[in-house]
């Protein structure tokens, strides 16, 4: 039979704001366990929750980058529950008035098509603390310096139909996140996680078929691998005839399975209700705007315009632009040297390949930084350097061996002579010096003296120890040959 | 000296006819002799007083003393205080030492109070006896057999037993005016917001409310100037002027117009209580305020709606009781449920688990919409039912209790009977409006309270009612025997 795979994801962000979204503590990650848990984080008697309206704004900007509805009158729900890292017995979440209603977001397709995803809601709650199971002889460790810290959990519609959809879309949603500077888009700290709601149903059927949940999945790659593998297990039990069990799973990166979380699933009856110690959050059109005036372009925005006024192809287009470290590399590196293509070249070409090298480093940390990368391609375009010469500048501040590009071009002679008449000297002292070389290419076929002219250059740049401007030496070369021939 | 109001020690500490040492020891002394009788108190911080009161004779000898430097006073245990056992009247935190102050605790403490201890009180505040503390039942000072009404009980009757001028206490269905009518003192409970809930360990969010109790209306009104105030740390506290409420207490009072629901003069309520409101009522009259019957057409749903919103809010608030972090924990929990299980079934008493499970059952899918949802609409109903009577009255007066302090073991097994002990001081709750408790007669030797009901934001004028009705009668100035 064939299968239609339907793939909704509940993608859970934190919120970059400094403090918990009830409480003063800090968010910051890797502190010593508990030391960044207030009274009101520990759920102590008689604490109250205070809304961080950092939060606020952060949620109200994601909904406007993704053309939400945003909602004016949002209300905080309690939701009941018992676990030891969850100090309250309930999570402080918005079920029935989110803050973010209905939007959407395009993603690319392998093809090059793009194709829209629609977001059904976007609401904030308070994340859990941590259960440590490790180290502590058969007890639980709880670690509650997690808790509290202000989530935005991003819904989509199950209009995701494969595993690659599903990795395309989490990364716009990461990359959206991040352009925004409303999450640090740390994968691997947990910043962002994903919940994957998979299942199948005959091509053709509408009802969809029984769905199961895998829980907590960290990078894109393990979205994909995931997916694809739930997707597999399901197919295989369908095929045999079998039943989908309603359940949550877990992905195992090392047997690349999914595996039941919970042999007992038991539907969970939550008890929301309003939560009394907040007010519903109330805001206007002039917040919203106010909000709205605070946004930066957004990725497809920056795509459309280094196609239409930078020139670059879809492909670079959508490249430089994907994430927003990436971008603002790009742009700044672009305009100190004035040329996009160039910049979109160097980046893409041997920037990346350097990066992808070094396997753990980011663009954002780079040991060569934006300015810099400009500043070698400004002195490219300026004729004081080769292409040549800038790849050694490039390397030799990779290596730490300096970070003052001009100073880096004299201390290592990288300056081209584009003197004429300097050059000219150079080149009459190799055509003297190379006479039988001459004869060969004055009595060469026409078509053939192309090639020839390479071992002139070569000795003529290793005169001038790779300085003269191989422009210069080309034209000058060219017209004396041509002088040789014509005499 | 310990039938003094807060008001003439305050006079007396200014001229030095004693000290805040001496008073202080007074009344630690009294504690000691009177409360294995009353069990009015869970704590005392003896210690601690004294030094408080050292601190303040201390400030007061540079003269940078203030009204309250000095002035000894109590928090019911559901106050969060730093370093002092912080019970709530349960087993469940029986070992709980706060590690911080409520706002309504560091307001008096910055005021210069000295406090003596944490009293008794209902477990999580629940009930309307003080039969159900963790810390034994609280004796009424007029009737040792009798109830002091809850769940502020301890707090009433340590002030009508003379061992303190005046104790915070919490509100959340008639939990200080109730105790405050049966045991013969005044109490008032604030509209919802007035006074912060931070550090009031919380039983019903929407409808707690702290609050004092004292002698006197006056004492209210100075205790509220310190109660009272805005605090970023309560979402639920609301920015106001700050206000003086003794300002006002002498304003004339005639040309006030009084409401009496004929709703609170049913066949509920007990003739002879009925008699001694009605006489209340003629004083003011006396004094020229006018009377008018009046309607709050859906009194009868507030018991019912009450205890939909007050259990499925504790059902939640009490969660956090798990026996993970503070609280009790059982005995070696075999598992997580284990643990979960009996630390609470350990720690609850029976009415705290009784309201957890209504509440809980009230939430639960399938019955969300009659039972909550039900109930917030009702509670609207209430709310819009006082603010019509409102447009034509300036305060509403009614009794506080359907009848005079009952014994000891009477209600306990009948819940209801215990539930309708609230039936005329819920409402206020459910609608967030301000009340206060006058002592205003006696039925059989026992005390009657005058239930006063304030508009919005309204506790000066209510206040001032009061006081100027104080000065008329002498009910608040009777004390139990042997006081």
């Amino acid at each position: 039979m064939e299968w239609e795979v339907v793939i909704g994801l509940e993608i859970h962000a934190q919120l970059a704001t400094k403090s918990k979204i009830f409480s003063g503590s800090s968010t910051a990650f890797g502190a010593e366990p508990n030391t960044q848990a207030s009274a009101v984080d520990l759920g102590l008697p008689g604490v109250l929750p205070v809304f961080n309206e950092e939060a606020l704004r952060m949620a109200v900007k994601f909904g406007l980058a993704i053309d939400a509805h945003i909602g004016k009158r949002s209300v905080f729900d309690r939701k009941n529950y018992f676990y030891p890292d969850l100090p309250k017995g309930y999570q402080i979440t918005q079920l029935h008035e989110p803050i973010v209603g209905l939007g959407h977001v395009d993603i690319v397709l392998d093809d090059g098509s793009t194709k829209r995803i629609n977001i059904t809601r976007a609401h904030l709650e308070e994340d859990a603390g941590k259960s440590l199971h490790e180290d502590f002889q058969g007890m639980t460790g709880i670690d509650l310096n997690r808790a509290g810290t202000p989530l935005l959990e991003i819904v989509s519609e199950p209009e995701i139909r494969s595993a690659k959809e599903a990795a395309a879309y989490f990364r716009k949603i990461h990359g959206i996140m991040t352009y925004l500077g409303i999450c640090d888009g740390d994968l691997s700290q947990g910043s962002m996680r994903c919940d994957c709601n998979v299942s199948l149903r005959p091509k053709g059927q509408e009802k969809f078929g029984t769905r199961t949940e895998i829980k907590n999945v960290n990078s894109f790659k393990f979205v994909e691998k995931a997916i694809e593998a739930e997707i597999a297990r399901q197919m295989d039990i369908l095929e045999d005839g079998g039943r989908i069990i309603q359940e949550t799973r877990l992905y195992d990166a090392n047997k690349d399975e999914t595996r039941s979380m919970r042999s007992k699933e038991v539907a969970n009856d939550y008890r929301y209700f309003p939560d009394p110690d907040l007010l519903p959050v109330v805001i206007d059109d002039s917040y919203i705007d106010a909000v709205r005036n605070t946004l930066p372009e957004l990725p497809d925005q920056k795509k459309q315009r280094f196609m239409d006024e930078q020139g670059l192809s879809a492909y670079d287009a959508t490249v430089l632009s994907a994430t927003r470290p990436m971008a603002d590399y790009f742009e700044s590196a672009a305009k100190i040297c004035g040329d996009f293509k160039l910049a979109a070249n160097w980046v893409m070409g041997e920037l990346s390949a350097a990066l992808n090298k070094s396997g753990e480093l980011g663009i954002e940390n780079s040991p060569v930084n934006a300015t810099q990368l400009g500043q070698i391609l400004l002195r490219i375009k300026d004729n004081t350097i080769s292409a040549g010469g800038a790849k050694k500048v490039f390397q030799a501040i990779w290596d730490g061996e300096g970070s003052d590009v001009d100073g880096l071009i004299d201390s290592l002679g990288l300056k081209q002579v584009s003197d004429t008449s300097a050059i000219e000297a150079i080149v009459d002292d190799i055509l003297n010096k190379n006479t039988a070389q001459v004869e060969q290419y004055v009595n060469a076929e026409p078509d053939k003296r192309g090639k020839m002219t390479g071992f002139f250059v070569g000795q003529i740049m290793k005169a001038s120890k790779g300085t003269a401007n191989p422009a210069v030496v080309n034209e000058i070369l060219k017209s004396k040959l041509d002088a040789k021939i014509g005499g | 000296m310990h039938n003094k109001t807060i008001a003439q020690i305050a006079k007396d500490l200014e001229n030095k006819v004693y000290s805040s040492v001496e008073i202080t020891q007074h009344f630690l002394k009294r504690i000691e002799e009177q409360d294995k009788t009353l069990n009015s108190f869970i704590t005392v911080t003896a210690e601690n007083a004294l030094q408080e009161a050292k601190n303040a004779d201390n400030l007061r000898a540079k003269g940078e003393a203030s009204v309250w430097t000095g002035i000894p006073m109590a928090h019911k245990d559901i106050f969060c205080t730093d370093g002092v056992l912080t019970s709530c009247g349960s087993k469940m935190l029986s070992n709980f030492v706060a590690p911080y102050d409520a706002t309504v605790v560091s307001n008096f403490k910055q005021a210069g109070a000295v406090s003596l201890g944490k009293t008794n009180m209902d477990e999580f505040a629940m009930g309307s006896s003080n039969e159900t503390s963790y810390f034994g039942a609280v004796k009424n000072p007029w009737d040792t057999s009798r109830v002091p009404g809850g769940s502020s009980g301890g707090s009433a009757a340590a002030v009508a037993g003379r061992l303190t001028p005046g104790a915070t206490a919490s509100d959340t269905g008639g939990s200080i005016r109730q105790p405050a009518a049966l045991c013969g003192v005044t109490g008032l409970k604030p509209t919802y917001g007035l006074v912060s809930r931070w550090g009031m360990i919380a039983y019903a969010s929407s409808l707690d409310q702290g609050g004092p109790i004292a002698q006197t209306a006056e004492d209210c009104a100075m205790m509220l100037n310190v109660m009272a105030s805005f605090d970023t740390k309560d979402s639920t506290s609301i920015e106001r002027p700050k206000q003086d409420y003794t300002a006002s207490l002498n304003n004339s009072i005639a040309g006030k117009t009084i409401g009496l629901p004929k709703e609170y003069f049913s066949k509920d309520l007990d003739p002879a209580m009925a008699a001694a409101v009605r006489a209340a009522v003629s004083e003011f009259e006396k004094m020229g305020c006018k009377v008018k019957e009046i309607s709050l057409p859906n009194t009868h749903l507030a018991i019912p709606a009450y205890y939909v919103v007050a259990p499925a809010e504790c059902s939640a608030n009490l969660s956090r009781m798990d026996g993970v972090r503070f609280g009790h924990r059982c005995e070696n929990p075999k598992d997580l449920e284990d643990l979960y299980k009996r630390s609470r079934a350990e720690g609850f008493g029976k009415e705290v688990q009784r309201r957890i499970m209504v509440g809980a059952y009230a939430l639960s899918a399938g019955f969300y919409d009659a039972y909550y949802v039900k109930a917030q609409k009702i509670r609207r109903l209430i709310k819009n039912d006082f603010v019509a009577a409102f447009k034509d009255v300036d305060i509403i007066m009614g009794p506080v209790t359907p009848s005079p302090a009952f014994k000891i073991g009477e209600n306990t097994s009948d819940p209801i009977a215990m539930y309708l002990e609230d039936i005329f001081t819920i409402a206020l709750n459910l609608a967030g409006l301000p009340g206060m408790s006058v002592p205003a007669g006696m039925v059989n030797g026992l005390p009657v309270g005058l239930q006063l009901i304030g508009n919005y934001w309204d506790e000066a004028q209510m206040l001032n009612i009061a006081h100027q009705f104080q000065l008329a009668t002498d009910w608040h100035k009777q004390a139990p025997a042997g006081v």
